[in-house]
C-alpha cells in the first residue's frame, strides 16, 4: 500500500471513520453462478429514496472509498440515478459487476460519473467454461465486449478470476486475456459459505495442490521466497495487531440495509431504516466487540506460528462458530503456503472437508490498485 | 489594480474531510491528494463566487497569525498547484459553484 494510503487509513482508524463501505444495490443477479454465496430474491430491497438518504448519511460519516456491488448492480432500474448521487456527495466510486448489461451507452456514462474502477468477473479465458459457471449462455461474450468497452473508454478495469474446480488449470489463460484487453488480473481462490451460513459450495474449493501452485507462481505472488517464507511466530507487535479492517475502517450494508462489519462477516450490527448510519457505526454493540480483539485475545491464533503471519479472516471464523477463533479455511492457505501445519490444523488432522480459502491479488496489480500519484500538498 | 480570482472545485473529484485534513482523489487519474488544515479551509471555501483574496481574508488571515499578502500568496501558489492537477477551476470572472456547498463533508 502507497505511504499516503497506510497514513490515511491511519487516521480515519484513530478518529474511528468508516473510511469504506461496500453497499451492494441488490441481490438480484442475471448470471446463476455455481459458487454464489447470495440467494437471487429481493426481500425487500432499499428503496431509491432510502439510498439516497443512505448515501448522505455515509458521506456525513466520513466514507471516501464506495463499493457499489450485488448480486448484479444493474438489475436496479435506478442503478445510474443512485451513481449520480454517489457522485454528487464526492465518494470515489468502485463498482463489481458481471458486466453483461453494460453496453457502450452504459460505459460512457459510467466514465462521465468519474467511476474509479470497475471489477468484472471473469471466470475462464474459455467460452463454455465461463457459462458454464455463471449458467448464463452468451455470458462470455457479453462480459469481455464490457472490459472492451470500459478500456475505450479509460476506465480501470480489475479482472477477478474466482478459482474452483471447474476453471482450476486456466488462471494463466485469464491473465493472459486481461493483458490483452489492458485490464487488472486479480486472482481469488475463495469460495465462502452461503451468507445463510450453507457451507455446500465450499466442496468447489481448488485442492491443496493447486492452492500450493498457486501460492507458489512467481507470476501471481512476486517473491516467493518471502511470499511462502517459514514464519517465525507472533511477536509483541503482532499480538497487538488487529485482524484486518473490518468494523475498523470498513463495513457492509446490504440491500435490506443491515450492517455488517464486511460482506464475508455476517455479524448484524444494526440496520440503517431503523438507526442512522452513523450510530451504528459508533456505538454498535457488535461492531465495538469487533473492534476489541486483538491477536493476544486469539487463544489458538496468538499460540501458532502463523499467527503473526496469516491471513486469518475475522469474518470466516465468526462463520466456523467464534470469531476470537482460527479459520480453518486460512489454517489450509497458511499450510499451503509454508508447509508447515497450524496450531489448529494439528488438532483436525481428519477434516471432512476442503475449505482451502485465500484472497490474493498479484504484486503487480497491488501496485497497480495503489497506482495514485502521491503527492501531499502540506502549504 | 490585480484582478480577482475565482476559485471553484471541480466535479471531477472524490474528496471528503478526514479530521482536520482532506483527501481529494481526480477521477479523471486516481491521483490522490491530501490537504492540510490551512489548505483545507481554501477548498471549502472555494465556491466559485467568493473571491481568492477575500476567502483568505475572512477564513485566513482571521484565524491564523500571518499576513495577508503573504497569505494570498501562499494561497495563490496551493490553487496553481491544485489547478495544475485538474482538482481545482481558476477564472478571474465568478464560476458556477460545485454541485453541494462545502465539497467536503462533514
Amino acid at each position: 500500500m502507497s505511504g499516503l494510503i497506510v497514513e490515511m487509513a491511519a487516521k480515519a482508524l484513530k478518529l474511528n471513520i468508516p473510511l469504506s463501505v461496500q453497499l451492494d444495490l441488490t441481490y438480484r443477479c442475471n448470471e446463476r453462478c455455481v459458487h454464489c454465496y447470495l440467494d437471487h430474491e429481493d426481500h425487500g430491497e432499499m428503496t431509491t429514496a432510502e439510498i439516497k438518504e443512505l448515501l448522505g448519511q455515509m458521506a456525513d460519516a466520513g466514507v471516501f472509498y464506495l463499493t457499489v456491488s450485488g448480486g448484479e448492480i444493474m438489475m436496479r432500474k435506478d442503478f445510474f440515478e443512485i451513481l449520480e448521487h454517489a457522485r454528487l456527495r464526492t465518494f470515489c466510486i468502485k463498482l463489481k459487476t458481471n458486466g453483461v448489461l453494460i453496453r457502450k451507452k452504459e460505459a460512457q456514462r459510467l466514465r462521465e460519473l468519474g467511476v474509479e474502477s470497475v471489477q468484472i468477473s471473469i471466470y475462464s479465458h474459455r467460452l463454455e467454461v465461463h457459462d458454464a459457471i455463471t449458467k448464463m449462455p452468451g455470458s462470455f461474450r457479453q462480459s469481455i465486449e464490457a472490459v472492451r468497452l470500459l478500456r475505450e473508454y479509460g476506465i480501470h478495469v480489475d479482472m477477478a478470476n474466482v478459482l474452483m474446480i471447474q476453471n482450476e488449470h486456466d488462471y494463466n489463460g485469464v491473465k493472459a486475456l486481461a493483458a490483452d484487453l489492458g485490464a487488472q488480473f486479480i486472482i481469488d481462490p475463495t469460495i465462502t459459505p452461503m451468507m445463510d451460513g450453507d457451507r455446500s459450495i465450499l466442496s468447489l474449493n481448488v485442492d491443496k495442490n493447486t492452492l500450493r501452485e498457486v501460492f507458489h507462481n512467481e507470476a501471481l505472488t512476486g517473491n516467493v521466497e518471502e511470499f511462502c517464507a517459514i514464519p517465525q511466530g507472533p511477536g509483541q507487535e503482532e499480538l497487538n495487531s488487529l485482524p484486518c479492517s473490518a468494523g475498523h475502517t470498513a463495513c457492509y450494508i446490504s440491500p435490506y440495509g443491515d450492517v455488517y462489519p464486511c460482506v464475508q462477516f455476517p455479524l448484524p450490527c444494526g440496520n440503517v431504516r431503523r438507526t442512522k448510519f452513523v450510530d451504528i457505526w459508533r456505538h454498535s454493540p457488535q461492531l465495538n466487540e469487533v473492534r476489541s480483539i486483538r491477536l493476544r485475545d486469539m487463544p489458538a491464533c496468538s499460540q501458532c506460528i502463523h499467527g503473526g503471519t496469516c491471513t486469518r479472516c475475522p469474518g470466516l471464523a465468526f462463520l466456523e462458530g467464534n470469531m476470537r477463533g482460527p479459520s480453518y479455511q486460512d489454517c489450509e492457505k497458511s499450510y499451503a503456503r509454508t508447509g508447515i501445519p497450524s496450531e489448529n490444523l494439528k488438532k483436525r488432522k481428519a477434516s471432512p472437508q476442503h475449505l482451502q480459502l485465500v484472497q490474493i491479488q498479484t504484486l503487480a496489480s497491488v501496485a497497480d490498485n495503489n497506482r495514485f500519484l502521491e503527492i501531499s500538498i502540506t502549504k | 489594480m490585480k484582478n480577482s480570482m475565482y476559485v471553484a472545485r471541480s466535479t471531477a473529484i472524490a474528496a471528503r474531510a478526514l479530521g482536520d485534513e482532506t483527501m481529494v482523489m481526480s477521477v479523471t487519474n486516481s491521483t490522490l491528494f491530501t490537504l492540510n488544515e490551512i489548505a483545507s479551509v481554501i477548498w471549502a471555501a472555494a465556491d466559485g463566487v467568493t473571491p481568492l483574496d477575500q476567502i483568505v481574508a475572512d477564513k485566513i488571515c482571521t484565524e491564523y497569525e500571518i499576513t495577508p499578502e503573504a497569505a494570498l500568496k501562499d494561497a495563490e501558489s496551493l490553487v496553481e498547484d491544485l489547478a495544475e492537477h485538474g482538482i481545482l477551476l481558476v477564472s478571474d470572472q465568478p464560476l458556477a459553484g460545485p454541485a453541494n456547498s462545502r465539497g467536503v463533508t462533514p
